[in-house]
């Protein structure tokens, strides 16, 4: 006979047989096509980038072509060796290599540590796991509960460098209005520039961090109207931050290609001026 | 993968010359094994995946054992594996899925089976015990003459996403944190008891603070965001996005942020700590999930 | 013989939904030791498939409401068969017990002031439900559970209770039943029990209930010697679905035909111009064109007959259905696709699209529904007295939809979750009075145990017999046709037969596999619960020779003045327990029958009708 008083709280008791095969997954579909995408095109987007970044020419398109275009894997250009005209000034001397390098820690580390793609590479590279209910390929998981996945948490200060870059890549596509020796106008590259800038604030705006920094983190939303109407503008936008991350990472890396070609002169970059 | 070792059956009704059928793998078993077995039964228009399951236990096995109450996709009963896709049986319509071939039902993998497709998840109920209980606020002297609390519609709604939860422990299932690492469980609250969390840390009367708790106890820092509890929702509950980002970026405020902890210490905004939090848990358990030394078996008082 | 688990508590409470938690947390809260007990997991009980509210004259959205025109309501819609105390009760405690869900973290949806907003519903006189967008039952159900658990209720989930056992004084002092999941047999020794058990459903083929409301709280109590009443006042809405089967039994709300659904035969005609009653013929219109004035424009036309009472257009689609101008499935077409644009549809019935098309893959904006009467919930049960929740038999309590008297003949919309709120925490308390005022020790015969386990692995030694499944679908299709929303003494007559016959068929069930959750075998123990209910909705319906709200007489169309004075009270008599009933319980055929004059209503109450008529 058993009473109350003997049952109490049971602890949560490990093994058991589990039902179903063991195999690692029953999934029919065509699970892995996505983090196969996913690692085409990151591992794409990382080798030409590395490639862009040190091969450090090429990346500003200027007055000799009536032409004010940066790339933005170049900006802001703040080094001994920048290309004259692509830059407010020498700001950094000690800076040997190729100035990009400087920069792209900054997008790079806002990247690595944004939730989404977090959980693009945790399945495409890391298998944990690959896809949903099918095995991870890992004996032993501690999550981002140690160095140094522990880093993640700081992806609210990446955030803000993120904001940074935003601003002066911004005022790149409205320089890029400018024709110089020609006067204002309209270009091609104009247009990229100013696509990817805006690419770039939709990136940063729908990121977690800020959603909760806006707001999201609040506890009584009717204390605070203002902060409120913030966060409500920004949820829908959080929706599609994976839409925003892989077209702003993809258009980055076009405008740095068209930035490319029009300053090694292959291609002539169209347009028109008043 | 088990086709060598599936025995069909098929006198239930099926087989008459021309009719369509449809193929049912079922997993049969309980703790000392199992195996998939077929079932080949008349194909009906307009139904999910359950009708099949019944008409199974009607006419060809009476004792496959199968959980379901509403079938209405109200109670999060009947969840199991369908083609390998973690699903409930009663909102997965058979013609969503392809028929030329043997429709798979599995039990949920992450829990261990009783019979069947019915798994025991005590391990659940273990861990919603562990939650600290809502905490609200005292009533202010304009609503103890209004009659009930004040709150506006605006700072209810995001807990009361949450609150649509059906437990269906479909997201427990899929998290591969406890899926694949058995381990894990000891230490894991899980997707579900996340959204829990979010929705008391988001409910404008809860005065706990469970950031500490979820971080030191609860493996929030476990998670790595991979999604599939969202993708599973039969609730469409944006779990991740919604409940466990931000209670990461909680976290965040709470121990990694030196700048809100320079603005907590300025405007002497005094929280409650883990201690104070695991204080408010039921008085059974310790807030944490304890690790289990030596039982084994099924949990639980209502398995002895 | 299996060996039997034993318990010693001071309360057990059968059944897990909003009624037995509110249970479980008052006795609880006494510092009794209390065993919650319920046939599914925790949290998934009927509860959860309420929508649309809880009533309570909170007065939040019109401050004229209060208790008295709530009572007011939900006596007139019982038709004054309500037990008039249990309707006071209901309508004085219920918004204490709403706002007592928020102090436990419930989140209704809200007034511009912050209060509780409260929603209109049918026969109510001010907007009055509680609610969370459509979720209500869920959110209710929650909240109970997280506050029960947060306060150490110990839950036995998955355990079907067979049995009650009595002392040698003949007060209940014990349960016996099986844990579902690995079939070994346990045993209670407890100072009160109280059912929570909800309704009946379950006997009917077309039904909004889950499989666990196959009355086994009805017919414990019944078997344990307690007293019914009022059996055959079972709710139907006309317009469940019938087909495909994934949505069978779901609710297809009256608002589709509001908004100018029509419902249709095999032939295509509208038929419900056919069956215009004299009553209503002045203020219905008499022909398509006229009706179909009436959505856009109501003084260009009278109402669509679509919109007669409940119990006119259910009687309407039964006559069509009887007359062999069905559906294909049983039912008869409601199309709203033909006679309104898709978005529409989708604009005014939004989740009435999502849900069919989401379970069914039933595009409702593009072909009709198949519809028919479905039953949703029994008004009658065990007798209780309306402060204590106490049955007629000592320490036996009841609550919730078990419980009868609450919803007189008709329930309205919204009254049983406050039911549960109310009446749940009044048996909890009752429960728990009763404990701590008896004396003594608790013992029952373990002899008795072992019968009902006896009965109930026998069907296991069985080489050959029935199959639980087949008699199960042969009772509900009796019960569907023959006891369903319109009923005429002869069919009843003939149910009756057939009731005794699936008894005897179901005395030789035989199961095959083992005991670990076993369907078979667990339907084989719910069919003695299944038997007993119908048999006393059908003996109810028999007697009661008059309409009146939910029970509806075919050969007696009006209500009967001397009938609504009476309440018809069904029991096993001592001693009168017969044997042959299907696992070794009582046989139906023990079950009598007699008129009781209904509690009289005090001068001040009564007062409260005599005022002019709203």
């Amino acid at each position: 006979m058993t009473t109350l008083e003997d049952v109490s709280t049971t602890p949560v008791v490990l093994g058991g047989v589990r039902g179903g095969p063991p195999v690692p997954t029953l999934r029919k579909d065509r699970w892995w096509v996505q983090p196969i995408v996913t690692v085409v095109v990151l591992t794409a987007f990382v080798a030409y980038a590395t490639w862009a970044a040190f091969v450090n020419k090429d990346y500003y398109a200027g007055a000799t072509m009536h032409r004010d275009l940066i790339s933005p894997f170049y900006s802001p250009c703040l080094t001994e060796s920048c290309v004259p005209g692509s830059h407010p000034g020498t700001i950094i001397t000690w800076w040997q290599i190729s100035p990009a390098l400087l920069i792209l820690i900054f997008p790079l580390g806002f990247r690595l540590t944004c939730y989404y793609y977090r959980k693009a590479y945790y399945r495409a590279f890391w298998w944990a796991p690959p896809a949903c209910a099918v095995a991870d390929a890992h004996g032993s998981y501690k999550g981002e509960s140690r160095f140094p996945l522990i880093l993640q948490n700081i992806h609210r200060y990446f955030f803000f460098a993120g904001l940074i870059f935003n601003v002066l890549l911004t005022i790149d596509a409205v320089m890029a209005f400018r024709q110089p020796g020609v006067g204002i106008g309209f270009s091609v590259g104009t247009a990229v520039l100013c696509v990817n800038a805006c690419l770039l604030w939709l990136y940063s705006l729908s990121c977690h961090a800020c959603r909760h920094l806006c707001g999201g983190g609040l506890k009584k939303f009717s204390e605070h109207p203002i902060r409120h109407r913030i966060w409500k503008a920004l949820t829908p936008l959080n929706a599609h931050h994976m839409v925003f991350a892989w077209m702003s990472l993809v258009f980055v890396a076009l405008t740095d290609v068209y930035v490319r070609l029009v300053a090694s002169g292959a291609i002539h970059d169209y347009g028109f001026h008043f | 993968m088990a086709d060598d070792t599936t025995t069909p059956r098929t006198d239930g009704g099926a087989g008459a010359a021309g009719e369509r059928t449809v193929t049912m793998r079922l997993w049969r078993g309980d703790a000392s094994g199992g195996e998939f077995v077929d079932y080949v039964l008349p194909a009906v228009e307009g139904e999910v995946v359950l009708d099949v399951v019944h008409r199974v236990q009607a006419t060809l096995a009476p004792d496959l054992a199968c959980r379901w109450n509403c079938k209405a996709g109200k109670c999060g009963s009947c969840s199991t594996e369908i083609n390998g896709k973690p699903s409930l049986m009663c909102m997965t319509r058979m013609d969503t899925l392809p028929t030329d071939e043997a429709i798979t039902v599995a039990p949920m993998k992450t829990f261990p089976v009783l019979r069947d497709l019915v798994t025991d998840v005590s391990y659940n109920y273990e861990v919603a015990k562990r939650i600290p209980p809502f905490n609200p606020r005292p009533k202010t002297d304009d609503e103890v003459a209004a009659g009930g609390y004040r709150m506006q519609q605006i700072d209810v709604e995001r807990s009361q996403e949450f609150r649509k939860c059906i437990e269906c422990y479909l997201c427990q299932d899929v998290c591969h944190v406890i899926r694949d690492h058995e381990e894990n469980k000891t230490a894991y609250a899980g997707p579900r008891f996340f959204a829990r969390s979010a929705e008391l840390e988001m409910h404008p009367l809860d005065a706990t603070d469970r950031r500490e708790l979820l971080q030191e106890e609860q493996g929030l820092n476990k998670c790595n965001i991979t999604k599939c509890c969202t993708e599973v929702c039969p609730e469409h509950i944006k779990i991740t996005d919604n409940a466990i980002i931000p209670l990461k970026e909680r976290v965040v405020d709470a121990r990694y942020d030196p700048v809100a902890w320079l603005g907590r210490k300025i405007l002497r905004r005094t929280k409650g700590t883990a201690a104070a939090a695991a204080a408010t848990a039921p008085a059974h358990g310790p807030a944490a999930v304890q690790p289990a030394v030596e039982v084994t078996g099924i949990p639980g008082p209502q398995r002895r | 013989m299996p060996e039997i688990e034993s318990h010693d508590v001071d309360v057990v409470i059968i059944g897990a939904g909003g009624a037995g938690l509110r249970a479980a947390i008052e006795a609880k809260a006494r510092g009794l030791r209390v065993a919650l007990v319920c046939k599914s997991l925790l949290g998934k009980a009927h509860t959860v498939m309420a929508e649309g509210g809880a009533a309570a004259a909170l007065g939040n959205v019109y401050p004229e409401d209060n208790w008295q025109v709530h009572f007011r309501d939900t006596m007139r819609g019982g038709k004054m068969l309500n037990n008039w105390r249990m309707a006071q009760l209901h309508a004085q405690e219920a918004p204490d017990r709403i706002r007592e869900l928020e102090e436990w973290g419930a989140l209704f949806d809200r007034t511009k002031d912050g209060l509780i907003l409260q929603r209109d519903f049918g026969g109510h006189r001010y907007a009055r439900l509680a609610h969370i967008g459509d979720r209500t039952g869920l959110e209710l159900i929650r909240t109970l559970q997280q506050k029960a658990v947060a306060d150490g209720v110990e839950v036995f989930m998955e355990l079907k209770v067979l049995r009650l056992l009595h002392d040698d004084s003949g007060a209940v002092a014990g349960l016996v039943g099986y844990w579902r999941p690995s079939g070994a047999f346990v045993s209670f020794t407890t100072k009160a029990v109280v059912l929570a058990t909800g309704g009946i459903g379950k006997s009917w083929k077309y039904t909004s209930n889950s499989w666990e409301s196959t009355g086994d709280g009805h017919a414990m109590a019944v078997w344990a010697g307690a007293d019914m009443i009022d059996m055959e006042a079972v709710q139907f809405h006309p317009t469940g679905m019938v087909w495909p089967l994934s949505v069978r039994g779901i609710l297809v709300t009256e608002g589709v035909r509001g908004d100018g659904g029509v419902l249709r035969n095999s032939e295509g005609r509208r038929f419900m111009f056919d069956y215009i009653p004299p009553m209503f013929a002045a203020e219905t219109a008499d022909s398509e064109e006229e009706a179909d004035r009436w959505y856009t424009d109501h003084s260009a036309g009278r109402r669509p007959p679509e919109l007669l009472p409940r119990d006119e257009v259910a009687r309407s689609i039964n006559s069509e259905v009887k007359a062999g101008r069905g559906s294909p499935h049983g039912g008869v077409f409601l199309d709203i696709a033909s006679r309104r644009t898709a978005e529409d549809i989708r604009r005014r019935l939004p989740s009435m699209y999502h849900q069919f098309k989401e379970l069914a893959g039933v595009d409702i904006t593009a072909e009709a529904m198949e519809v028919g009467p479905t039953c949703h919930y029994v008004m009658g049960g065990v007798r209780v007295d309306a402060d204590t929740a106490a049955t007629t038999v000592p320490g036996l309590f009841a609550a919730g939809e078990v419980a009868g008297g609450m919803h007189g003949s008709n329930r309205l919309g919204g009254n049983s979750l406050s039911d549960l709120l109310v009446f749940g925490r009044r048996a909890g308390m009752g429960a728990a009075d009763y404990v701590e005022g008896r004396s003594g020790t608790v013992s029952v015969d373990p002899g008795a145990a072992e019968e009902v386990v006896r009965a109930a692995t026998a069907l296991f030694e069985r080489e050959s017999g029935e199959n639980p499944y087949d008699i199960q679908h042969d009772l509900q299709e009796t019960m569907q046709s023959l006891v369903g929303i319109i009923r005429t003494g002869s069919e009843l007559e003939e149910a009756m037969g057939k009731l005794e016959e699936l008894e005897e068929r179901a005395a030789n069930i035989a199961v095959t596999g083992g005991p670990q959750y076993n369907p078979g075998w667990n339907l084989a123990t719910d069919l003695p619960s299944m038997l007993t209910v119908s048999r006393c909705t059908t003996q109810g319906a028999i007697h009661r020779t008059e309409s009146r709200g939910g029970h509806t007489r075919d050969d007696y169309p009006a209500p009967d003045a001397e009938l609504g004075k009476v309440n018809f009270v069904q029991r096993v008599p001592a001693g009168g327990a017969q044997p042959g009933g299907a696992v070794g319980t009582p046989s139906i055929r023990s079950i009598t029958i007699t008129p009781e004059p209904l509690p009289v209503m005090p001068d001040e109450l009564q007062a409260l009708f005599n005022e002019e008529a709203h």
